[in-house]
């Protein structure tokens, strides 16, 4: 026998004292959980949203879709960036008030190229109000997982109302598992020494989000 | 120790790695505590977390009905296990994966080794698991000449330090910043980039120092080696849940991905995750969501390793869903809830469960992974006060007491168990045989109620006489404690002259 079919016979050896029970899922599971603990109205949402994500060190800035590109130029000065990845369907406009030099998210880049450079700029798929988390799922707006991964500094724009869901469930419901999804709440952090939360390790150890209205 | 002999006729247990040598629980603890660095630093990062933990899961209002949903998700899949590991190997494989299953450690560091080797590659990076650490995957890849580099925090520390880990979730709890930093200091350059010149012991800098010395191993790492937190059945998506980027950089850099999972780690529908993803990070870091959570299904064209690997690993899981008791353990999602809130694995800390898996729910997933023939195994159902904090904090609502209290019975009585997939009879242990002389004794006098009312009136007449502790084998249990003080007179015998205390004097 293979692993497989060991592993299967023994499993269904275990259960052989388990009275046969088929019902279909949906019955099998009391789900008389809330599908979102706050009830407020979409701008509410926002700055639900605004707050949970500072209280995890992001940095929150809100602008109208006019002041996005002077908004973004001034990120990437303020922060003395040379250089700033760019995912593939990114709104170029988003990028017209500066100059700083555009680095394309290419297949064949090493991480070792990535890692020269200073900033990113994306999208995002979603983000959760209730936990303060933006989610990216790899659409051309966000560009490969690395480039949010590898440069020190993340700027992430998030069109408000929008892509603000409340809550967990809620945001499960609208992503594509079959995506490479990647949920982002805060900078990069650890725990590990004593158990107290520093932030900044591997990820980025700035992280940006702009919530755009309009 | 106890021996094991088959029950029913069936193929030879499959080979398994020695039983642990490790000492039991009480000879180990008894050295822990009386560090008292080790001492300090549990107190200190147990009693912050406790704290944190309370009140991120205050600000739920509906936590209990989402214990309850995770309960009955891990329940029912467990009990339909076959149905749902077919299925995440069809997912899996449709999404561009290969499945693999192992029955044990060795298999599983087989099957990881080769895959490893037919990269061309001699080292790997790591994101924490602790299922690979179950399996001794770093010590069975060094025997094949791979290197693997821990990329945790906590991991490394442990790695760089020659030590063990202490605790699910933060493996370097028992270490302080000053060891920390004295670790990384002498230790960093012997694995690539040293420690910065005049590293302190700020969490912020020592954090930094890790960046930096680990940075070069995951932009040139060609094969990522990780575990999962869950595999949802339903569309073949593993999800690894983390803090520092370290998951993020193993899983999404290298070209090739190895993954491996323990079977009970499966939810059925993609659903599912909006119960864990809330219960998880509140029980575990005290987070209302942790930084980085990395979701894939297979490979994606142009994003990520190009090769996937799932390993499905029983090692033991088949064997401790056999048991009608014990099988809850396997509802574990590793959030380490119960550690924190644990008085023995406050003050025992972390290396006195002699396993990957400590404190309380340690105590009832070795002795059923491992089975109890080892000294420590049989000593870890023991290990608990049976206060029940664990219960009340864990997120999955495994009723730890509940499995404690069963396994004792299985150390002191034997009795049919499961080993290596196999049916078989326990003998009872050895070191129980006062104990069991007691109980037979007591069963015997308890049934004659002559005999009951002469005993208790004897002991009452020579109570000055008694001593404040036992002979012999009753020695341990009064090591600790006094021998209660009998009463003067049997209660039977009070009842019967007061009628029941109405008259007379008390």
């Amino acid at each position: 026998m293979n692993g497989k079919e060991r592993i299967l016979a023994r499993v269904r050896r275990a259960l052989a004292d388990v009275p046969r029970d088929d019902r279909p899922y949906a019955q099998a599971v009391r789900r008389d959980y809330l599908r979102q603990h706050d009830e407020r109205g979409a701008e509410d949402l926002v700055d639900l949203l605004a707050e949970n994500l500072a209280d995890y060190r992001a940095v929150v800035h809100r602008c109208g879709a006019g002041e996005l590109p002077g908004l973004i130029a001034h990120l990437l000065g303020e922060r003395g960036a040379k250089s700033v990845l760019v995912p593939p369907g990114l709104d170029e406009t988003w990028l017209a008030d500066t100059d700083v030099r555009r680095v394309a998210d290419r297949p064949e880049s090493t991480p070792h190229e990535l890692d020269r450079v200073d900033s990113v700029l994306t999208g995002c798929a979603l983000a959760v109000a209730e936990t303060g988390t933006i989610v990216l799922d790899g659409s051309p707006d966000q560009g490969r997982r690395r480039i949010s991964l590898i440069p020190d500094h993340h700027i992430c724009v998030v069109r408000v109302p929008d892509q603000v869901v409340p809550s967990v469930p809620q945001a499960l419901e609208r992503l594509v598992p079959g995506r490479p999804l990647t949920w982002i709440s805060g900078p990069s952090a650890t725990s590990d020494i004593e158990l107290d939360r520093v932030e900044g390790v591997h990820g980025p150890r700035t992280l940006e989000v702009v919530l755009m209205s309009g | 120790m106890s021996t094991t002999r088959p029950g029913t006729p069936g193929p030879p247990p499959s080979s398994r790695p020695d039983p642990p040598d490790f000492p039991a629980f009480p000879r180990a603890a008894h050295q822990a505590v009386r560090d008292r660095t080790l001492r300090g630093n549990l107190r200190h990062a147990t009693h912050t977390i406790r704290a944190k933990r309370a009140k991120a899961v205050a600000e739920v209002s509906d936590w209990a009905a989402l214990r309850e949903a995770g309960k009955q998700i891990k329940d029912h899949t467990l009990r339909h296990l076959d149905r749902y590991l077919e299925q995440v190997e069809e997912t899996v494989t449709a999404a561009g994966g290969t499945v693999h299953w192992a029955v044990d450690a060795e298999e599983a560091n087989r099957i990881v080794a080769d895959l490893v080797k037919e990269t061309g590659q001699r080292e790997v990076v790591k994101v924490k698991s602790m299922a690979t650490q179950e399996i001794g995957l770093n010590e069975a890849l060094e025997a094949e000449g791979i290197r693997a580099y821990e990329t945790d925090l906590a991991e490394l520390i442990v790695q760089l330090g020659k030590d063990r880990p202490s605790h699910i979730l933060v493996p370097a709890i028992h270490r302080n910043r000053g060891e920390i930093r004295d670790i990384f200091r002498s230790e960093m350059g012997k694995w690539g980039r040293p420690a910065p010149e005049g590293l302190t012991d700020r969490p912020a800098e020592l954090a930094e120092a890790a960046r930096l010395h680990l940075r070069e191993k995951f932009l040139r790492a060609k094969v990522g080696i990780s575990g999962a937190n869950f595999v949802v059945a339903e569309t073949g998506t593993l999800v690894v849940v983390e803090s520092e980027g370290n998951g993020r950089m193993c899983l999404t850099l290298p070209e090739t991905l190895i993954s491996v999972v323990g079977i009970e780690k499966i939810v059925p529908t993609w659903r599912d995750l909006e119960v864990f993803l809330q219960t998880l990070p509140r029980s575990s870091t005290a987070e209302r969501m942790n930084p980085y959570t990395s979701m894939w299904t297979g490979t994606t064209d142009g994003d990520g390793p190009s090769a996937f690997h799932l390993v499905l690993l029983d090692n033991g899981r088949t064997d401790t869903l056999a048991d009608e008791v014990g099988r809850q353990a396997l509802r574990c999602i590793r959030c380490s809830a119960c550690l924190n809130v644990c008085p023995v694995y406050e003050r025992a800390g972390g290396h006195a469960y002699g396993s990957v898996y400590p404190g309380p729910i340690g105590a009832i997933l070795s002795p059923q992974l491992r089975g109890t023939a080892s000294e420590i195994d049989a000593s870890l159902p023991y290990a608990s006060s049976l206060c029940g904090a664990c219960y009340e904090v864990c997120p999955v609502a495994i009723d730890i007491p509940e499995v404690l209290v069963h396994l004792r019975e299985r150390v002191a009585q034997g009795g049919p168990a499961t080993r290596g997939g196999n049916k078989v009879v326990l003998r009872p242990a050895k070191g129980h045989t006062a104990e069991r002389a007691v109980m037979r004794a007591a069963r015997w006098a308890l049934a004659r109620p002559g005999v009951l009312r002469g005993g208790q009136r004897f002991v009452s007449r020579t109570r000055r006489f008694h001593p404040r502790s036992l002979p012999g084998p009753g020695r341990a249990w009064t090591g600790t404690r006094d021998l209660p003080a009998v009463p003067a007179e049997p209660f039977r015998d009070w009842w019967q002259r007061t009628h029941g205390g109405k008259e007379g004097p008390r």
